[in-house]
């Protein structure tokens, strides 16, 4: 039985639907990400599931216990807020304390407490500041200690790392994936950033327009996806126009190239798709689909060059490792890419 | 040029405002005939009645301040969060007692609690300062309500609260501890404002009859000639000594910053 369950959830705002029976099984422990565009419902059911929203509809219930109709200081969820939320008249200390004072925990093991999460956040010398005299990272990280220090069932964070910079981000999404393995607790996870889903989580929820579009890992998510939003919301995606030549073999015609996919495909013009990664520069063992192309564009990056090169109608972009012995190719050149032709995906036909 | 029309609109200024209060401190010190002295201030101090309506009028100011933010805290942020839409009209209402006179609302007061209603306040000395108290209460709405809606503005309220409730806390808890404490130096704001008003006040208290500072200023002005003036000049003081205790306050506040 799973630990948290939202079953046939659904929300409207008025005469609109923001979240369409939407469905999800969490494991004790595991570590699942909301992924979505904004407007797609996502904080939506992180709200219902902290109790700040009403369902309009649906069950949702930790360890077999039906929440809905729990206020949300009766259901024992911990919430990190993208605006951090410290209360500004305590001290990091006292804020961390804030949940253990409510519930009346005696004031030696409050203190413990405090001290433990201050360890664990790695901040145990900042306990006497205010929250203005914090830097932002510094600020989330007290949220998420006083977020955890009443042993919550559940956690949940609200875009924590949105309101951050670049670095501070990547360094805090390891540190919070970092605590939440060692406390072993249930976490959600909203995002709008799908490096963050999927650096982070053991499960991907990709939303769209209220609905729970696929439900995976990281690597089934993005090498998988089920639907056409999934496949172009996650990752950068080449978009190829192909002409089934043989629907039963599976054979298409790319540009000027005859490519099998291998599986049975319909009638008539398709849309296939392809990640960067599937691409390479030139021949390549296990990618025995060649095509053709002139180069449209050259991106230097670094330690990467991203190419993007025209194939008779449909423009695929992929990259190359920079070698500083081999020159890239320039604008015009005519370029052979490799791929497998198999791992191609049908988008729709 | 324009130097000169600002300071000659400055200096007018100045003068409009300074000469009466030099003018009333002077007259206060003239009591004794031919030398400057504070006899005025020492014959005030002593009276007995100056000394009872003086600290009931400030009890009641106390009373007014515990009740109007007993009102207000809770109303601003009930309203901040829950009912925003709300917020035009329950401006325009806190704002009816500066259009509405003192005395049109302590005659309906009269008419409305005397003996023979349904609510006999006016009956007793206790129902009468408490129908006092509300009047108070009400005339520094407007001011208090403002103090504590400004305050609740520098505050995200929504996310602190949801942030409190996900710990547990009840409504009590997040007024008492987080939102409270956190517009202090707007309530305070507000507290002296309604403290210098409730010092001052004549119309309700005289035509409630209570014995308050107000009708006591206007029965000496009445009657003596260096008194009233020493007592003017001590309600200058006393409003003045709030309006800094504003400013001391705001700027010894540790949290101040992180609220902006």
């Amino acid at each position: 039985m799973a630990f948290l369950k939202i079953a046939h959830l659904e929300k409207f705002f008025g005469p609109m639907q923001v979240v369409k029976d939407f469905n999800l099984e969490v494991e004790q422990g595991e570590f699942v990400s909301l992924l979505g565009p904004s407007g797609c419902g996502k904080t939506t059911v992180l709200r219902m599931v902290a109790g700040f929203e009403a369902p309009t509809s649906g069950v949702i219930s930790i360890e077999d216990q039906d929440v809905v109709r729990l206020k949300p200081n009766q259901r024992n969820i911990g919430m990190v807020f993208q605006a951090y939320a410290l209360f500004p008249n305590l001290t990091v200390a006292q804020n961390v304390a804030f949940g253990l004072r409510v519930k009346g925990v005696p004031r030696s093991e409050i203190k413990s407490r405090v001290t433990e999460m201050l360890d664990l956040i790695g901040l145990p010398d900042l306990a006497n500041r205010y929250p203005f005299q914090l830097s932002g990272g510094q600020q989330q990280r007290v949220a998420l200690a006083r977020a955890l220090a009443v042993r919550p069932q559940v956690l949940l964070l609200d875009e924590p790392l949105s309101a951050l910079d670049a670095k501070i981000r990547v360094s805090l999404r390891n540190e919070i994936r970092l605590i939440q393995k060692k406390l072993g607790i249930t976490t959600i996870f909203v995002t709008h950033d799908q490096e963050e889903a999927l650096s982070m989580s053991d499960r991907v929820v990709v939303m769209h327009k209220g609905i729970a579009d696929q439900v995976g890992t990281p690597f089934e998510i993005y090498n998988k996806p089920t639907t056409k939003f999934v496949a172009t919301f996650v990752g950068t995606l080449n978009i190829i126009e192909a002409e089934v030549t043989d629907p039963a073999a599976g054979q298409v015609r790319i540009g000027a190239t005859t490519a099998t996919l291998g599986r049975p495909l319909p009638k008539g013009k398709i849309t296939l798709a392809a990640r960067p990664e599937m691409v390479s520069l030139g021949t390549v063992p296990g990618r025995a689909t060649l095509l053709k192309g002139r180069v449209i564009d050259v991106d230097f990056l670094g330690s990467v060059i991203r190419l993007r090169a025209d194939i008779g109608g449909s423009v695929l972009a992929f990259d190359t490792f920079n070698n500083p012995n081999i020159v890239p190719p320039a604008v015009g050149d005519e370029v052979e890419m490799a791929l497998n032709a198999a791992d191609l995906l049908l988008i729709d036909g | 040029m324009n130097r000169i029309w600002s300071w000659l609109a400055l200096s007018l200024g100045l003068v409009y405002f300074f000469l009466p209060l030099i003018a009333t401190v002077e007259f206060s010190l003239k009591m004794r005939r031919g030398e400057y002295s504070f006899d005025a201030y020492r014959k005030v101090l002593e009276d007995p009645r100056f000394q009872e309506t003086f600290s009931y009028s400030v009890v009641m100011a106390l009373f007014t301040i515990a009740f109007g933010v007993l009102l207000v805290v809770p109303t601003a942020y009930w309203v901040r969060l829950k009912l925003p839409r709300l917020r035009p009209a329950v401006e325009f209402v806190t704002l009816l007692p500066l259009v509405i006179p003192a005395i049109v609302v302590v005659f309906g007061y009269i008419r409305l609690y005397n003996t023979s209603s349904w609510l006999p306040l006016t009956g007793s000395a206790t129902g009468t300062n408490l129908l006092l108290m509300f009047g108070y209460a009400m005339l520094s709405l407007p001011y208090m309500y403002r103090a504590v809606d400004t305050g609740l503005r520098t505050i995200d309220v929504a996310t602190l609260t949801e942030a409190a409730q996900s710990l547990g806390a009840g409504w009590i808890t997040i007024l008492a501890r987080v939102i409270l404490p956190n517009v202090l130096i707007a309530v305070l704001s507000g507290a002296f404002l309604t403290f210098a008003i409730v010092i001052g006040e004549f119309t309700m208290a005289a035509l409630l009859n209570r014995p308050a500072f107000g009708p006591y200023l206007q029965l000496m002005g009445a009657n003596r000639a260096y008194e009233p003036a020493a007592l003017a000049v001590i309600a200058f003081a006393v409003t003045w000594a709030c309006m800094g205790l504003i400013q001391l306050i705001t700027r010894f506040s540790k949290h101040t910053k992180a609220a902006r």
